[in-house]
């Protein structure tokens, strides 16, 4: 594999999950490159492989045949440790439902990827509290994820994504969840981050959102139907 | 990555904030082990107290002696009239009899009565013992200060007594004791000693256990001539009905050249005196015998309390594993987050066994609390001598932790083997 510039190269990626002794290709040979600092969309209908899709780029899940290179390196046979520690390292994950955990406060969902890392914890405060400012959210940093809105909770989300200076950040269907007010904040926040250099990839039903991405790529039936 | 302390603290401490969360909750579920652990410190501390005071029983009585004591058989007939005079116990015959045992070193008489013991107008009703010099080396009294009584005080009659400590700090709590007089019934006695102080075991039920602290002790030719043969005491038959009793001997206390004979011996005696005694007016004791028995009494015991603390630290455990498997599953959607911001397998797993070993040993704290003050409580009520030992409560603490880890282990691997995208599915 030569050295270019691509942060994900999808080649022939397929998955296939086994229920009930019925198979169902969920995606049947997805190839796709895209490059560092690139703002991408992920379009199509509902059971499309959208969101399969975006867990194996996250290296959440695993393909079950084809090859995935990340930054150049093929991770498709990596041990499960390994995919944790490109997650803890690279990624930021950004979910329709937040995702939030209930009993910890807002900095202490901030804080999370770090504690992983094993960051001195004075360092990793510093940072969140650094993050809630930059979300607009450092007025409610001790609050429960129950007492913020929808597009409160989700920015908590954006700033915990933050937390470990990822290369990429995924989002799967981020504004799902909001009115258009707030989607359109998290998008220009999104966009943004995505302007200082970090490659984002979101997966979305609203062809309004996915007008902010620089390139879509459209989904049918678990194979990309166009690119552009 | 390895674990740092410092990481490590931070793990324990996010797992007490979890636990705090759901206080009611984590406390029934630490319930088991609580009792389970109790019971372990309190058994080993009751039986632990009971061969302590075994122990000292037999330093006090003498691992060595057999110890005869005479015992008033209750009188069969209605002849306890005004004027009975009973006749019983150890006498000088039987002294002599039982000397004539090769196995026999001495045997050391003894004639006792409870008396008011006077110093001015402060009084204490003390046993007042009359023996030979050789009692004291028999049975391990110490000397505070002065001397024991000695031979030329028991041939020329001197009324020298020694004080058990008990009497000196009721009759003399300021002054110097030695040299004063102390009257004992119309008799004036002249203090030449105080025994040190004995240990007490305090067994109530036991009929071995006597405070020798509240002692005096005096020469035996001396009780003779000053107090006569005669004990009298008030009868059970009402205010007018005296009993008169004839005793020669109280107590002997036989010396026995060598531990193994100790049985032996005891049976030798035994065969003696039945000859010549027509009613068991005595009792033979080996204090070695009653040390073998209460170690054999903390044995079964131990088993008893042991299998107890078992099921309760087993039931505990269960209740852990049963109450961090809901945890697992209540906190589904939490683990697929961490795992998707970078958790490995193994951070969950030290996760939830955090949590798992947390609640077993705050219910081990707790155990241990309780654990000490049920001893105490015993102590205090059944007056049984019990005894913590710091051995005891760690292994009880040992014990919680490896149950916290015993069974929080499946819980938590059950939390790290969950696929990440199923958890954050998860509703
Ligand atoms: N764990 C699973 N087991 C079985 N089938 C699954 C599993 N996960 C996803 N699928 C199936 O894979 C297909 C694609 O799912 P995916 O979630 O990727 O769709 P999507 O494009 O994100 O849809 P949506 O827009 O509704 O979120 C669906 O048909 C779904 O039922
Ligand atoms: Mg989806």
């Amino acid at each position: 594999m030569d050295q270019n510039n691509n942060i994900i190269t999808f080649e022939n990626i397929t998955k296939v999950y086994h229920l009930g002794g019925v198979d169902i290709a969920v995606l049947r040979g997805v190839s796709c490159e895209i490059k560092k600092g690139e703002n991408v969309a992920i379009m199509g209908p509902s059971g499309s492989g959208k969101t399969t899709m975006l867990n194996i780029i996250g290296c959440l899940d695993r393909a079950t045949s084809g090859r995935y290179f990340l930054e150049n390196r093929d991770i498709s046979k990596l041990e499960d440790d390994a995919l944790s520690e490109i997650r803890s390292k690279k990624i930021g994950f950004i979910f329709q439902s937040y995702n939030l955990i209930p009993q910890l406060n807002v900095l202490e969902n901030i804080e999370m990827p770090l504690f992983y890392q094993q960051v001195d914890e004075k360092k990793t405060r510093e940072k969140a509290i650094e993050l809630a400012r930059i979300v607009g959210l450092e007025d409610r940093i001790k609050h429960r994820p129950s007492e913020l809105s929808g597009g409160q909770q989700q920015r908590v989300a954006i700033a915990r994504a933050l937390m470990n200076d990822p290369v990429l950040i995924l989002a799967d269907e981020p504004t799902g969840n909001l009115d258009s007010v707030s989607g359109r904040e998290i998008m220009t926040l999104l966009c943004e981050l995505n302007e200082k250099g970090t490659t984002l990839i979101i997966v979305t039903h609203d062809a309004g959102i996915a007008k902010y991405a620089k390139k879509t790529l459209t989904m049918l039936d678990g194979k990309i139907l166009n690119e552009n | 990555m390895k674990i740092s302390i410092v990481h490590l603290i931070r793990i324990i401490r996010h797992g007490w904030k979890n636990i705090w969360l759901h206080k009611l909750r984590s406390f029934l579920t630490v319930l088991g082990i609580v009792f389970g652990v109790a019971s372990v410190i309190a058994m080993l501390a009751i039986g632990e107290g009971a061969s302590y005071e075994a122990r000292k029983m037999i330093e006090s009585l003498g691992s060595n002696n057999i110890i005869i004591r005479s015992v008033k058989i209750p009188s069969d007939s209605k002849s306890s009239q005004a004027s009975f005079l009973g006749v019983y116990g150890l006498t000088d015959r039987d002294l002599r009899k039982i000397e004539t045992i090769p196995s026999v070193v001495r045997t050391i008489p003894a004639w006792e009565m409870e008396e008011d013991v006077w110093y001015h107008e402060k009084k204490i009703t003390a046993k007042v013992i009359g023996t030979l010099p050789e009692y004291q080396e028999a049975l391990n009294l110490s000397i505070k200060t002065g001397r024991f009584f000695n031979y030329n005080d028991l041939q020329k009659n001197l009324p020298s007594a020694v004080i058990g400590s008990t009497v000196r700090t009721s009759l003399f709590p300021t002054e110097d004791p030695v040299g004063k007089t102390i009257k004992i019934k119309s008799t004036y006695f002249t203090i030449i000693g105080i025994a040190g102080e004995k240990v007490f075991a305090g067994a109530s039920e036991s009929f071995v256990a006597e405070d020798m602290n509240i002692a005096v002790y005096v020469p035996v030719s001396t009780t003779r001539d000053f107090f006569g043969q005669y004990e009298v005491k008030r009868g059970t038959g009402g205010i007018m009905s005296w009993e008169r009793n004839w005793v020669q001997y109280h107590r002997f206390v036989v010396q026995v050249s060598d531990t193994e004979k100790i049985l032996v011996t005891s049976s030798l005696i035994s065969d003696i005196l039945s000859q010549t005694h027509k009613k068991q007016d005595y009792q033979i004791m080996v204090p070695l015998e009653l040390l073998r028995q209460a170690e054999k009494t903390k044995k079964i015991f131990n088993i008893v309390l042991g299998s107890i603390a078992a099921i309760s630290l087993i039931v505990g455990g269960i209740g852990i594993m049963n109450i961090m498997l809901a945890i697992v599953t209540e906190r589904t959607r939490e683990i697929g987050i961490r795992r998707a911001v970078g958790a490995r397998k193994r951070d969950i797993i030290n996760q939830f066994l955090t949590e798992a070993v947390i609640l077993s040993a705050s219910g081990g704290f707790i155990g241990i609390i309780v654990g000490i003050l049920i001893p105490k409580a015993v102590t205090r009520f059944a007056g049984m001598t019990t005894l913590v030992t710091p051995l005891s409560i760690i292994i009880s603490f040992t014990i919680s932790v490896a149950v916290g880890i015993g069974f929080g282990l499946y819980p938590a691997r059950k939390a790290a083997g969950l696929d990440p995208i199923q958890a954050l599915r998860y509703e």
